[in-house]
């Protein structure tokens, strides 16, 4: 028990502390990453204004990211539909490869895309990065609406339709309603994996970077280092702000259909 | 052999030859049906025996691989569930929990030419009948079991079909509830005059509620009639046995000079009627059936109505109301089943006491 509990502690530990030492030295004085810490500083927050390149790299991922996000969702909803609401031979293999790129290795994701792009003459750029994302981010999204349809009483939709809604009107009056925790979810969640998704936009974009290749590539320059730390402390407050809206989206959702709270995705 | 409605109503819905497959399993073997207007038809029969299988026919929503359903003169092949002048209350109620119970109500007017005010009228007119005025504006997934049961009672209500369906409605309810939505059902029933067409497992629901019940076993129906008749003179064994308790005994049949004449293990023979042998009359090796309340223990210096047969009880059960006692007629090794009203001044009788059993040929039913 007191092995246990002594693990769990220094696996938090591990797993946070570097998260921790960001906004340390974000607002550290020393252009030098290394304690001791030298004096109070807000400077690299207002130097990250004058980086025109960084703003083109976030305006370009929060394109990506977007653009992503709702493809990746869009196809979550229908791969959610036919896993749960059909049958038909071969639909655990077919899931299966669906799902197949939540454990693919990205690199590969990202090579092999990258040699087809080429083989087909076609130049990287934006809408490569994008088809890796929505590659990567729709068995995600799969997985949130799976259990959000598989949470909603097919009897539900049978009584819309026999009270003579069409199947269309009744997704749009019923069903729509009743997943759209899942959906904000699932955009919320494929929304912050592509924002910070790094080998395959490295591999697939073109001349305009995605935030995270920017980043790294400014870390040839260690004068630009606490910069860097700066905006990554601005991100990492980003990122659980949106988790978070989108845990009380799902929360608030379940309680309103009033579905019993099985824990969900986070 | 189509099952005909009967002669007072005109039929609203007629089933023929309805044929289901679900894959290799067959669901519906045949079913041919009238039910008529205004009727309250219960489909009755064990778990997994079809009756769902059948109201989601006549809904719109399986698709089946032969026979015709007709609606009302009209052919229902190839009209989709939402275009049927039929409404359904599922079993899980499927109330719409993300709106109020005025919006669950009014839902199925989206489309109606009826003006806003209008249709708000009519929610409330049909949450009134159903006996929840002034529950509009609650949200849906905040009411009890039993509310749940009104809301889709009234949101089906409210398009006035020309038959309501019914899949196990009160299943999900306890006792109490259940037996108060009985009554309610069946005064609802009639206020409306809609077809009703009720599935349930429950024989005592069926008998309770219904103008006429058909029972079903492995996709088909075995029997539809009247309660009374259905109790009364069960047209097979297993129906005997499924509605209600029957007790059976080995006999053996012959004709003596026209007469029908039933020799019963333990009771001695007696002339039996054409209409009490529902099979046709069994030469040879039969079986009897009767209920436990046409058997009845004479107390000291009580004269038998009909017959009388020595036996011994073996089991008793007290329910308030009544008494079942378990008795062994002399001679026979299984135990039957009858039951006394327990009037005041009647002592309970105890295990293992000798009585006299008073029972009545004419209630007699004999099975080949
Ligand atoms: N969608 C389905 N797929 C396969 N088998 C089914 C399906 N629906 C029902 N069945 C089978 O058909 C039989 C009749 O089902 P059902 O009509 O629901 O019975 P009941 O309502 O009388 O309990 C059952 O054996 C059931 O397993
Ligand atoms: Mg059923």
């Amino acid at each position: 028990m007191k092995t246990l509990k002594t693990y769990a502690i220094l696996y938090l530990v591990f797993l946070y502390a570097p998260i921790f030492l960001l906004p340390l030295f974000a607002f550290n004085t020393s252009t030098i990453i290394a304690f001791p810490l030298t004096g109070f500083t807000t400077e690299w927050f207002t130097a990250l204004l004058d980086i025109t390149e960084m703003h083109s790299a976030l305006f370009n991922s929060l394109k990506i990211a977007v653009t992503s996000a709702v493809l990746a969702t869009i196809f979550g909803i229908f791969g959610a539909m036919a896993s749960t609401r059909y049958h038909f031979p071969g639909q655990k293999g077919i899931m299966g490869f669906i799902m197949l790129p939540l454990v693919l290795p990205e690199i590969i994701v990202a090579v092999s895309l990258l040699v087809v792009i080429l083989k087909l003459g076609l130049s990287t750029g934006s809408w490569s990065v994008i088809a890796g994302h929505t590659l990567i981010c729709t068995p995600f999204a799969i997985a949130i609406l799976n259990s959000a349809f598989a949470a909603l009483d097919p009897s539900l939709e049978e009584a819309a339709y026999d009270l003579g809604e069409t199947r269309a009107s009744t997704f749009r009056r019923v069903t729509l309603p009743l997943v759209m925790p899942g959906i904000v979810s699932a955009l919320l969640i494929s929304f912050t994996i592509s924002m910070d998704e790094f080998i395959i936009a490295f591999f697939l974009t073109g001349a305009d970077p995605t935030l995270p290749v920017y980043l790294f590539s400014m870390l040839r320059f260690p004068k630009l280092l606490p910069a860097v730390m700066a905006l990554g402390t601005i991100l990492v407050v980003l990122s659980i702000l949106l988790i978070t809206i989108a845990e009380i989206f799902r929360r608030r959702g379940a309680k309103r259909a009033g579905l019993k709270d099985t824990g969900g995705f986070l | 052999m189509t099952i005909k409605a009967k002669p007072e109503r005109k039929p609203l819905i007629s089933l023929q030859n309805i044929q289901k497959h679900y894959g290799e399993y067959h669901a519906l073997r045949g079913i041919n049906l009238e039910i008529g207007e205004g009727e309250f038809f219960s489909l009755l029969g064990p778990s997994g025996c079809g009756k769902t299988t059948l109201l989601r026919t006549i809904a719109g929503f399986e698709d089946i691989d032969s026979g015709s359903v007709m609606l009302a003169g009209k052919d229902m092949m190839g009209v989709p569930a939402n275009k049927r002048p039929t409404n359904m209350v599922f079993q899980s109620y499927a109330i719409f929990p993300h709106l109020t119970v005025a919006e669950n109500v009014a839902f199925g007017l989206r489309k109606s030419p009826l003006s806003k005010v209008e249709k708000a009228e009519a929610a409330e007119a049909a949450l009134n009948m159903v006996g929840l005025s002034g529950y509009g504006n609650r949200a849906a997934h905040a009411l009890s079991g039993g509310q749940r049961q009104r809301v889709a009672l009234a949101r089906a209500l409210v398009l006035k079909p020309k038959v309501l369906l019914l899949d196990e409605p009160l299943s999900a309810l306890d006792r109490k509830m259940r037996e108060q939505m009985q009554v309610e059902l069946i005064k609802l029933q009639r206020e409306v005059g809609i077809t009703f067409i009720l599935v349930t497992h429950d024989q005592e629901e069926a008998l309770v509620m219904s103008d006429r019940i058909a029972v079903m076993f492995e996709g088909e129906i075995a029997q539809c009639d009247d309660p009374e008749v259905l109790y009364r003179r069960p047209k097979t064994k297993r129906v005997a046995d499924f509605i209600g308790v029957m007790n059976f005994l080995p006999a053996t049949c012959r004709h003596e000079g026209g007469k029908k004449i039933v020799n019963i293990v333990g009771l001695g023979e007696t002339e039996i009627t054409e209409e009490q042998c529902p099979e046709g009359f069994p030469e040879g090796a039969a079986t009897v059936g009767f209920r436990p309340e046409t058997l009845t223990i004479l107390y000291e210096g009580q004269t038998p109505t009909h017959r009388e047969a020595p036996a011994m009880i073996e089991e008793v059960v007290y329910y308030g109301d009544m008494t079942y006692y378990d008795v062994k007629f002399d001679g026979v090794d299984t135990p039957v089943r009858l039951s006394m009203r327990n009037l005041f001044g009647r002592d309970v009788l105890e295990v293992g006491t000798r009585a006299r059993i008073s029972w009545s040929p004419g209630a007699l039913v004999v099975f080949g």
